[in-house]
């Protein structure tokens, strides 16, 4: 979860799943600095969802094409919001039962 | 496969204040009532999305044009306790008939008193996935449904307050 818990780092894995970019472009999208953007882009490095490469004078930043670690983080947000939806689901229909009986 | 797993597996774990087959009804039963919309596999919006309750039985979903689109199979249905279906997903975000490039999602509940029920889900041999080497081209090219898929959850996110 720790990932992509963080809503910057998780917009910039979606800025990044859309577009490889520099850290100066993220940073035009984002409501943070291009600091704060480079040590959100060492965490998701560290963690291995993003790779970066050199183009030119600049470094652009894309998902990891080992994708199994990026489609492990998405899918690990996918089952934590499906549970919460659940869990409300479940309470609800349960306490309905409950009127019921 | 003698592939020592890379990936690990995700594991969740929620208890709720509901008896043990209460949880496992709404979860399997009414899956469609609860399963957030944003995550889906076909390209159309979802209008249902269902586990057929037997073992073989489809996990799929059903668009608003109608086509269904299939997630994996029902490997366990054991009421109220346990529950494993397959997640066989390709990189062009289709499913995958072969069974030994299957994810699998075990779903287990158990009562923690008469009207408490813990539920635990494990997704597990995701590497199963990553063998197929179109999940890598899907995502390196960035030309996949991956990146569909991706930017559709980024809008359902936006539209969902922090």
């Amino acid at each position: 979860m720790g990932l992509l818990g963080d809503p910057t780092r998780r917009a910039i894995f979606e800025l990044l799943a859309r577009n490889p970019s520099s850290v100066g472009e993220l940073a035009e999208r984002l409501p943070v600095s291009r600091p704060a953007v480079s040590q959100h882009l060492r965490v998701l490095k560290d963690g291995g969802l993003v790779v970066s490469r050199a183009e030119g004078t600049r470094r652009v930043y894309q998902l990891n094409p080992v994708g199994v670690d990026a489609l492990r983080g998405y899918l690990d947000r996918i089952w934590c919001e499906a549970l919460a939806a659940f869990h409300k689901a479940a309470e609800a229909a349960g306490s309905d039962h409950i009127q019921e009986q | 496969m003698s592939t020592v797993p890379s990936v690990p597996a995700i594991h969740g774990k929620t208890t709720i204040d509901v008896p043990v087959h209460r949880a496992f009804d709404v979860f399997a039963h009414s899956f469609d009532a609860w399963w957030p919309r944003e995550f889906h596999i076909g390209h159309p919006d979802i209008a249902e999305a269902v586990i057929e309750p037997r073992v073989g039985g489809r996990w799929y979903e059903r668009g608003v044009d109608g086509t269904e689109c299939d997630w994996g199979r029902v490997l366990v249905w054991e009421p109220p306790h346990r529950l494993v279906v397959t997640w066989q997903i390709n990189g062009q975000w289709q499913f995958d008939p072969d069974p030994a490039r299957a994810s699998e999602v075990e779903v287990l509940f158990s009562a923690d008193g008469p009207d408490r029920t813990m539920v635990e889900v494990t997704h597990q041999y995701i590497d199963r996935l990553g063998s197929s080497q179109v999940v890598y081209d899907a995502i390196k090219e960035g030309t996949g449904s991956w990146n569909g898929l991706l930017a559709r959850f980024a809008e359902a996110s936006r539209r969902q307050p922090e």
